[in-house]
C-alpha cells in the first residue's frame, strides 16, 4: 500500500475518533444528543461545517464549541436546518385530504404534531390544508424542533418570494381548494403567512432523542426527519408518536422512510401504503 | 491482486445519456457478482423512478431502489431513489438524506461517492459515465485520494462528456474505457469458483 493510501486511511480514523468526542462534548456542554444521528449524514454535515466554519480538523471545531459559545448555533444550523418547501409531495398532502380528513372530522377537537418542524413550510402547509377542510378553528399544531433559533424562523412565518411559485405550485397538486395568496401577504421580496394560521400552530422545543411525549394527537407528520437517525433512534421517535397517538390515529413518515426496522412496526398497519401514512392499531 | 479479490463495492454516477450507457453495462454484471452495486443516474425530480423496475428485467443480479438503513447484501445493484441522496454508511448499511441539492442535484454523485469512498477506502471502484454537469468529478476525486480504482467512459464515446470531462480534470483516470471495455471488467467481479478436490 502506498503512503498516500495509509495516510488517507488514518485521516478517515481520525475523522471518527474526532467525531465521536465532538457529538459527546456538545451533548455534555449544550445537552443536544447527536449520538444516535445516522454517522454518514453527520459526517458530511460536519466537514460542510468545518469548511464554513474556518476550521481545518473537527478537534478545531469542537475547540470553538467548547469555548466560543457563539459558535455552536451556527454549528447546529448546519446539524439541523433543513430547506423544505410547503406542500413538499403534494400526493402526501392529497391523500391526508382524501383519506384521512374524513376521519379526522369525526373528532370535537383535534391536535396535530409536526415532529421536527425546521423552517415550518410542513407546519403552514397543514394549516392550510386544515383550513380549507373547515377544520383548522378547532385544531391545534404542535410544531416542534431542537433548534430554537429555526423555530422563531418558523414562527415568524415569513419566506423568500422567490419560492412562493413552487409553493403554489405544490399547493395546487394537493387538491388546493383556495389560493394560496389568499395566506400571505407579499411586500419587499419576502411572503408573510397570515396570523389566522399562526394563532392555531403551537411552535415549541422538544427532541425526539431525549424529551417524552407532551399531549394526546390525532395525526403525526414527521417527514425526511427519521432518515437521519440510526436504527436505535429511529425506534425511540416512533415509540414516541405511538404513545402520542390516540387509539386509531395517524402517522404519516416521508416518501422513503419505512417502520420496517422498529419494534413498534406492528402497531401501524398500512393506511395509504404508497404515502407512507399509517394508522395506529385499536389496541384492545 | 486482481480486481475481484481488491473491489468490496462499485459506485456509478451518469447523467444525460446514462440510461443508455447502463443498458450497456449492467446486463454484463455477472450471476455470482460478489460487490454490491450503488447508482446515481440524475433524473427530473418530479418522476417516480422506475429505474429498478427497468434495469431489474435485464438483469441477472438483484436490482432494487435503496431503502433507508437497510443492510447492503453484497452482489445487489441499488439505485438512489428521486430526490434523496444516497449514502453508503459503515455496516455497511444504506443511509439515505433529504440534504440540500449538489451541482443541482438530488440524488448526487458526489455525495454516493464520498461516503462510499470513507467506507470502503482503497477497495472501491468508481465509475463515471455520460452526462451534462459537475457532479460526480469530486466524488471520483475522493475515491482516488481513498488509493480506490477510478474509471471513466472514454469521452469520444460519451453521448454527453462533460461529466466524465470534468472528472478527468480534476484527477487523472485509472482507466478511460469504451462501454464494453467497462462492461468487460465488471463481468470479471464474481467470486472465484472454489475447486472441489476430487479424491
Amino acid at each position: 500500500m502506498d503512503a498516500e493510501v495509509s495516510a488517507a486511511k488514518a485521516a478517515g480514523r481520525e475523522f471518527d475518533i474526532e467525531l465521536r468526542l465532538l457529538i459527546d462534548a456538545i451533548y455534555h456542554m449544550y445537552h443536544y444528543d447527536f449520538r444516535g444521528y445516522a454517522p454518514a449524514s453527520l459526517r458530511r454535515r460536519l466537514r460542510i461545517a468545518m469548511n464554513r466554519l474556518d476550521c481545518r480538523t473537527l478537534s478545531q471545531l469542537q475547540d470553538k464549541v467548547v469555548h466560543d459559545s457563539a459558535v455552536f448555533p451556527a454549528l447546529l444550523d448546519f446539524l439541523t436546518v433543513q430547506v423544505s418547501e410547503m406542500f413538499r409531495d403534494p400526493a402526501y398532502f392529497l391523500a391526508l385530504r382524501e383519506h384521512v380528513v374524513p376521519l379526522l372530522r369525526t373528532y370535537p377537537s383535534l391536535r396535530v404534531w409536526v415532529a421536527g418542524c425546521s423552517a415550518g413550510e410542513e407546519a403552514y402547509s397543514l394549516a392550510i390544508l386544515l383550513q380549507e377542510e373547515g377544520l383548522l378553528p378547532k385544531s391545534i399544531i404542535y410544531a416542534t424542533d431542537i433548534n430554537s433559533g429555526t423555530l422563531q424562523r418558523a414562527s415568524a412565518g415569513i419566506y423568500d418570494v422567490e419560492r412562493i411559485a413552487g409553493f403554489t405550485a405544490n399547493h395546487h397538486k394537493s387538491g388546493a381548494r383556495t389560493s394560496l395568496s389568499d395566506y400571505y401577504t407579499a411586500a419587499y421580496g419576502r411572503a408573510v403567512f397570515n396570523k389566522s394560521l399562526k394563532d392555531h400552530i403551537v411552535f415549541s422545543d422538544h427532541s425526539l432523542a431525549t424529551d417524552s411525549v407532551f399531549a394526546e394527537v390525532q395525526l403525526v407528520s414527521c417527514r425526511n426527519v427519521l432518515i437521519y437517525f440510526d436504527r436505535a433512534l429511529q425506534d425511540r421517535a416512533i415509540g414516541l408518536f405511538r404513545e402520542a397517538l390516540c387509539r386509531q390515529g395517524f402517522l404519516g413518515i416521508g416518501a422513503k422512510e419505512s417502520l420496517r426496522f422498529s419494534s413498534h412496526a406492528g402497531a401501524f398497519p398500512d393506511f395509504v401504503p404508497a404515502e407512507r401514512i399509517f394508522q395506529k392499531r385499536a389496541e384492545l | 491482486m486482481n480486481l475481484a479479490e481488491r473491489i468490496d463495492a462499485v459506485v456509478i454516477g451518469a447523467s444525460a445519456g446514462g440510461i443508455e450507457a447502463l443498458t450497456a453495462l449492467l446486463p454484463a454484471l455477472p450471476a455470482g457478482l460478489r460487490p454490491p452495486v450503488f447508482i446515481v443516474l440524475h433524473l427530473p425530480r418530479d418522476r417516480p423512478s422506475v429505474l429498478a423496475e427497468i434495469f431489474a428485467r435485464k438483469c441477472s443480479v438483484q436490482v432494487r431502489e435503496a431503502e433507508d438503513k437497510e443492510t447492503v447484501v453484497p452482489g445487489t445493484v441499488y439505485f438512489a431513489p428521486t430526490d434523496y441522496h444516497l449514502l453508503v454508511d459503515r455496516g455497511p448499511q444504506i443511509c439515505l438524506s433529504a440534504d440540500d441539492p449538489v451541482h443541482h442535484s438530488r440524488p448526487s454523485i458526489d455525495v454516493l461517492f464520498e461516503s462510499a469512498a470513507e467506507v470502503y477506502g482503497d477497495r472501491l471502484l468508481g465509475i463515471i459515465l455520460s452526462g451534462a454537469n459537475e457532479d460526480g468529478a469530486s466524488g471520483l476525486a475522493a475515491i482516488h485520494d481513498a488509493g480506490g480504482v477510478t474509471v471513466v467512459q472514454c469521452p469520444q464515446t460519451a453521448r454527453v462528456p462533460h461529466m466524465v470531462l470534468s472528472a478527468l480534470e480534476l484527477r487523472p483516470a485509472d482507466c478511460v474505457l469504451p462501454l464494453d471495455g467497462i462492461a468487460g471488467m465488471l463481468r470479471t467481479l464474481k467470486t472465484a469458483a472454489i475447486a472441489v478436490p476430487i479424491d
